[in-house]
């Protein structure tokens, strides 16, 4: 008897394993509490006034809150030094995860490898370093300076001057430099199309006026610009405006994909833009925190790159929703805290 | 009250030695120009021209307030925050549906204020003028971007297209913002030369204490000047959102102010004070506009730029330590 018994409850249990039924533990709903539960992540970002931080801080947040997490910002203001000083406080605070955004190539290295040892995943957002963490997670530079390329050609057209400007930002930053890269690696395949001067912004939008203004002098029958960055190229679209040239030279940019620069594209001061998608991409950040939590895995155990999918965008393509908004994230925020 | 004599007689009794150094760097201005018309095609066009001094016209609006605090042996350090900052917010304002007029006087207001704490802590608090605005000028960005402004960037709301329109103004083909400078530089040029202020402040610049002793009200002056030097960075902030239809805060951080005192400098007028005028900006401007032209032209990179203007400025000073050498009578409490 004891024999049927034991091979009933061993059926019972074979036909409740195979039909998820009532009753039945399920360890998903509490190891994903638990992974995150009472834990902190903190984001550090080059300065909260940048959109992209604004998005990131909003999207990030909430899905570490809704996860049972605490959520931090610190805020560096583009001072190098502070966002060092702010992750060696977190290593001392020991939270979970720090997402930070690189500077530049090399300030950072070895205090991501300490806040690994120390058992804190670093998670590196934007701009690409010469330390690879636990993750990386942002545009593909190179493949945004390619996107661009292709839109100021196609903007041009097949009938137009072919000579097209670059308003760089530096000569430092990987986000400039692979931008380049992308550019020239799409003029490749068109060697119709020739880059007819390519100064350098500094990141600074006055800067860009003046420097696009004497490109514009100097090449009066130049089609079309890429602007490195949305902010400089309010400057390079002034230059535009002042040379009458509305309409004549096509636009390109990259930025944050926020609401202003919907606007932008609305008013004509850019022709394209090729927008970063911060939603997913917080997204990607996040849904890799609570994997790494879940994982068992321990800092510096593994190492992903994960590249967001970027693309044109332009005012035929606009519709409500092309562009995040912080204001509706403020609203939202504020909506759920009441 | 000084006597008329000793308003006509100049301030500057080394009146020789600083025409020498403004005259080293017109020449060179002027050789770099001619080198630039031969050298680079397209330069001496009269549309690059204008493209040049259009270029220059903020910085050089911006170099004039700086001028006027300095020939007063003062400096302001706080001028780009206060651009920033005071323009960003009166964005912000018309961005709320305040109407412009109303928008401008609240700046307007705050930025006279501004100007007025700085001019307090040099000439009543007695707080160095470099240490005071450079404080003030962190406190204006910092409660700026933490109270006020929800990001590093504001924009100019869609309706203002008149005040969008002025930023692409033009009369007989010349931009706005030229004008604007010319017309600054010329009225702050009557004001230093002609009126008892104006007077005042090279006084002041070149001896304090006689300055004080003769009964000059040095005290308000000061605070005057500083006023004015916050009114010009509003003014160029203007015209600069006018032009990009935005303000950046960010720019706080950029080589800006660094650009203003090379400006200063280079054209002549000493830092020790008291020397020096409108001219001596408009030459120093003249000069910048048309190295970074060149250099643009020639696709320089940015940072190649740097180091040729750091350069220039370096030889300014060692050719003003050479022309103006401080000895015992003219090394005052105070230099900077």
């Amino acid at each position: 008897m004891a024999k049927w018994k034991t091979l009933a409850a061993a059926a019972g249990v074979l036909i409740l394993g195979a039909v998820p039924a009532l009753g039945r533990e399920d360890p998903g709903p509490a190891t994903y509490k638990q992974a995150l539960d009472g834990k902190t992540v903190i984001l550090i970002p080059m300065a909260m006034g940048e959109d992209l931080a604004q998005g990131w801080a909003h999207y990030i947040g909430t899905a570490v809150k809704e996860a049972g997490g605490k959520f931090e910002v610190r805020d560096p203001n583009w001072n190098t030094e502070a966002g060092a000083q702010a992750i060696t406080d977190a290593i001392g605070s020991k939270p979970a995860a720090i997402v930070v955004q690189t500077p530049d190539l090399q300030s950072y290295s070895k205090l991501y490898k300490r806040a690994q040892q120390a058992g804190i995943f670093v998670i590196q957002v934007d701009n690409p370093s010469n330390y690879a963490s636990d993750a990386f997670v942002g545009s593909n530079w190179e493949t945004l300076g390619e996107l661009e390329a292709k839109a100021v050609i196609a903007g041009c057209g097949p009938n137009s001057s072919k000579k097209i400007g670059l308003i760089q930002g530096d000569q430092v930053n990987a986000s400039s430099l692979d931008q380049y890269k992308g550019v020239q690696n799409v003029l490749k395949d068109h060697p119709d199309f020739q880059v007819v001067a390519a100064p350098d912004s500094n990141w600074d939008a006055t800067t860009a006026r003046n420097v696009a203004a004497t490109l514009i002098q100097q090449h009066p029958d130049v089609c079309g610009i890429v602007d490195f960055w949305d902010q400089t190229a309010q400057g390079t679209a002034a230059a535009i405006r002042a040379a009458g040239k509305t309409g004549k030279i096509f636009l390109a940019t990259t930025g944050g994909g926020e609401a202003a620069d919907c606007k932008l594209l609305e008013s004509d001061t850019i022709d394209a833009l090729v927008a970063t998608d911060v939603p997913n991409q917080s997204r990607d950040v996040s849904t890799l925190i609570k994997f790494l939590l879940q994982s068992g895995l321990k800092p510096g155990d593994a190492k992903t790159w994960l590249y967001t999918p970027e693309k044109i965008t332009t005012k035929t393509d606009l519709k409500p929703g092309t562009c995040w908004s912080i204001e509706d994230n403020k609203a939202a925020e504020a909506a759920a805290a009441k | 009250m000084p006597s008329g004599g000793s308003l006509t007689q100049d301030p500057c009794m080394n009146i020789r030695s600083h025409i020498r150094q403004e005259t080293v760097v017109l020449l060179l201005a002027v050789a770099i120009f001619i080198a630039s018309s031969i050298f680079l095609n397209g330069f001496i066009e009269a549309s690059n021209i204008v493209t040049l001094v259009r270029g220059v016209a903020l910085l050089g609006i911006l170099a004039i307030g700086m001028g006027i605090v300095v020939i007063g042996r003062g400096i302001d350090l706080s001028v780009v925050s206060i651009l920033a900052i005071s323009v960003a917010c009166m964005l912000q304002l018309l961005n709320m549906s305040y109407s412009l007029p109303s928008a401008l006087a609240i700046t307007l207001a705050g930025v006279i204020v501004m100007g007025g704490i700085n001019g307090f802590l040099v000439a009543y608090a007695e707080v160095p003028a470099i240490f005071a605005t450079l404080a003030s000028g962190t406190f204006v960005y910092g409660i700026g971007r933490s109270q006020w402004l929800s990001g590093d960037v504001v924009y100019m709301p869609d309706n203002q297209t008149g005040f969008m329109a002025m930023g692409e103004l033009k009369f007989l083909g010349i931009p706005a913002e030229i004008y604007f400078f010319l017309g600054i530089g010329f009225i702050a040029f009557l004001a230093l030369r002609f009126t008892r202020l104006g007077r005042f402040i090279y006084f002041m610049g070149d001896n304090f204490t006689a300055a004080r002793n003769m009964g000059i009200p040095v005290r308000p002056v000061i605070v005057l000047q500083y006023i004015v030097s916050a009114l010009m960075a509003f003014v160029a902030g203007v015209i600069m959102a006018a032009s990009l239809h935005s303000m950046n805060t960010r720019i706080v951080n950029s080589t800006l102010l660094y650009d203003i005192i090379l400006v200063v400098v280079i054209g002549g007028i000493g830092l020790s004070g008291g020397k020096g005028g409108i001219r001596n900006v408009i030459v120093g401007t003249l000069l910048i506009g048309i190295l970074l032209n060149a250099m643009t032209i020639l696709d320089i990179p940015d940072l190649y730029q740097k180091l040729i203007k750091a350069s220039f400025l370096l030889v300014a000073l060692i050719a003003d330590g050479f022309i103006n050498p401080r000895d015992e009578q003219t090394d005052q409490a105070g230099d900077i």
